[in-house]
């Protein structure tokens, strides 16, 4: 709020209007200065909780964190451990996911929105694809166990541990996808029809162009979800101590997440120092796929301005 | 999509070559080219025949018969809310879209009822365009936007030499012929209206339906349009909803007037060549509203 130079006075009301108005400026600047005072403070206590994290992790893990680390192979010696097998791993299961997640989501949410017709069905459907994005994820971990590990004898391979974290995401992919579609507006539909298009024209040529950067930025978003779980994984199969690179349809893998559970569970200090180096790499991961996300966002929305 | 048949005389002949009795085809007169002017200049391009539509039970239009001339501009006018957009999203059955819409009587394109069962309304709407009041090109390039009606609509020459003629025939070709592969969103939004008119003459409308196409743009723009507008009336026909009566009077042939009754339903009052209405109407209430007593 800028202040008038102090050459001009201030305007005075009326004395009929000053009869009926108790401005009372102070008063009312002061709730504003402490709304944000608190706003300041709020956020003030959640960086310095990451800040402490990210102290905490970098101090016990930084030294620790060299090529060989990388590259290495878990080992009961904490000093040649290293993550290479995990890493693979979670990239293994990260993408797999989002191979799965991705048409079956994309797919689900334009017939949600474009397709269906508005009945009492459908609102339950989408009600009902909410909640499962809410539902925890063990028992994602538990239904993966009896249907993908058991029923589908898929047995502890990756394949199942994808397909488990593919149910898990599968809720966010569609409600992030749902919410991209719905943003584009009607006069571009409009436009489309207006020209001659079916509707599947409309969709796949005006709609889905234009919703693709909420639709892959929901996609990555949640493959770096899945690539952070832990709790499904240990049920469907992961296992904590492997040195080889996985196969896919073949049992033994394991993913960062779990490699830095297992390490953070044992008491040795030196063990709780890899895992802090591990956490790096995970961090560093997830960062890496967040900007990747930010990217294509970026690049898909070139042309978009509204 | 429908496949339109015709015998050279530019009529129909519903049983040629086809395996199923072929359903009543949009007659096309495939033999005119788009250099010949009007050459059945006396035949109206679209007639509406006792035509009331409703939103449920809402009747919004009542009772309206009128015939829209060929390679003519003709304005609708009237007061908010009496139904001219109604009607001109009736005729290229845009109101498919909206829930619960429904007609009574007929409305009669080249010949063929729009709303008979056989015609496919997508067919219908790459042969009646439409332009919307505001300018809503596709996040795409300037290329594609003109580009998307002909390849979705399988044109099967050179969609470069389309483009062109497409954006020349709208008055744009100049400004954006060195950034065809710029964002359309880039362009003002005088130019983004003269594009969405390239896109659809792109698709080598009969009928192009405008509402109001102009209130979104400032007077310059207007102007523009309004000049397009003139040089288009030799290939296309166009019927244009404004609220603007200064641009009825300047800028179309024939206009028609609709006001609002007291059933809140749009009817027809009174229709016309436009000197006529605006300087000698017949009726009352035309000259009210002309005359700006209300509106």
């Amino acid at each position: 709020m800028t202040a008038l130079p102090s050459s001009v006075p201030t305007p005075q009301p009326s004395a009929a209007t000053a009869a009926r108005f108790e401005p009372d400026l102070a008063r009312r600047k002061l709730a504003g200065t402490l709304f944000l005072g608190a706003a300041i403070f709020a956020i003030g206590i959640a960086l310095l909780v990451l800040v402490l994290l990210l102290w905490d992790v970098f101090t016990r893990g930084l030294p620790y964190l060299d090529w060989d680390f990388i590259t290495g192979v878990p080992s009961r010696r904490p000093a040649n451990a290293g993550v290479w097998p995990a890493i693979l791993g979670s990239l293994y299961i990260g993408v797999i996911t989002a191979v799965i997640t991705f048409p079956i989501g994309v797919a689900a949410a334009l017939y949600l929105e474009e397709y269906a017709p508005r009945s009492r069905f459908t609102r339950l459907l989408r009600t009902n694809i909410s909640n499962l994005a809410g539902v925890p994820s063990i028992i994602y971990g538990v239904f993966g166990l009896a249907l993908f590990v058991r029923a589908l004898s898929l047995g502890y391979t990756l394949i199942s541990g994808a397909l488990t974290l593919s149910l898990l995401i599968l809720p966010v992919v569609i409600i992030a996808s749902m919410e991209a579609v719905r943003a584009v507006p009607d006069s571009q539909r409009e436009g489309a029809y207006a020209l001659g298009a079916t509707r599947w024209q409309m969709v796949r040529q005006a709609v889905l162009p234009a919703a693709a950067p909420g639709i892959m930025t929901g996609i990555i978003l949640s493959m770096a979800r899945a690539i952070g779980e832990t709790a499904p994984l240990i049920l469907v199969g992961a296992v904590t101590f492997v040195t080889y690179p996985p196969n896919p349809v073949q049992g033994g893998y394991t993913v960062l997440p779990i490699q830095i559970f297992q390490w953070a569970s044992r008491p040795q200090e030196a063990f709780q120092a890899i895992a802090a180096s591990a956490i790096i790499v995970l961090l560093v991961l997830l960062l890496i796929l967040n900007m990747l996300a930010l990217y294509l966002r970026a690049r898909l929305s070139r042309h978009l301005q509204w | 999509m429908l496949n339109p048949t015709t015998t050279e005389a530019g009529g129909v002949d519903p049983s040629a070559a086809r395996p199923t009795p072929a359903p009543p085809t949009i007659r096309i007169d495939v033999a005119r080219t788009w250099s010949q002017g009007s050459a059945d200049a006396a035949e109206p391009v679209v007639e509406l025949d006792g035509l009331s539509c409703y939103y449920g039970s809402f009747r919004a239009i009542r009772d309206v018969s009128t015939s829209i001339q060929r390679n003519r501009i003709t304005a609708l006018i009237g007061p908010s809310g009496c139904g001219k957009s109604t009607l001109l999203r009736t005729m290229n059955r845009m109101n498919d879209l909206v829930p619960g819409f429904r007609v009574e009587g007929r409305v009669v394109f080249e010949g063929t009822d729009v709303f008979d069962r056989s015609v496919d309304a997508v067919a219908l709407r790459r042969l009646v365009g439409m332009v919307f009041q505001k300018p809503n090109p596709f996040p795409k390039s300037i290329f594609d936007n003109v580009a998307f009606g002909p390849r979705i609509n399988g044109y099967r020459g050179d969609v470069s030499e389309l483009v062109e003629a497409s954006l020349r025939r709208a008055a744009l070709w100049d400004e954006v012929k060195d950034k065809l592969k710029h964002s359309a969103l880039a362009l003002s939004g005088g130019q983004q209206q003269r594009l969405c008119i390239a896109r659809t003459i792109a698709v080598e409308p009969e009928l192009i339906l405008m509402d109001e196409p102009c209130s979104a743009l400032d007077p310059r723009a207007t102007l523009q349009i309004e000049e397009l507008m003139e040089d288009l009336k030799e290939r296309y026909t166009i019927l244009i909803v404004t609220h603007n009566m200064q641009q009825a009077a300047r800028a179309s042939d024939h206009t028609i007037f609709l006001t609002m009754g007291d059933d809140r339903a749009g009817y027809l009052v009174e229709e016309g060549p436009t000197n006529a209405i605006f300087t000698n109407p017949r009726e009352r209430l035309t000259e009210e509203y002309v005359s700006g007593r209300f509106g």
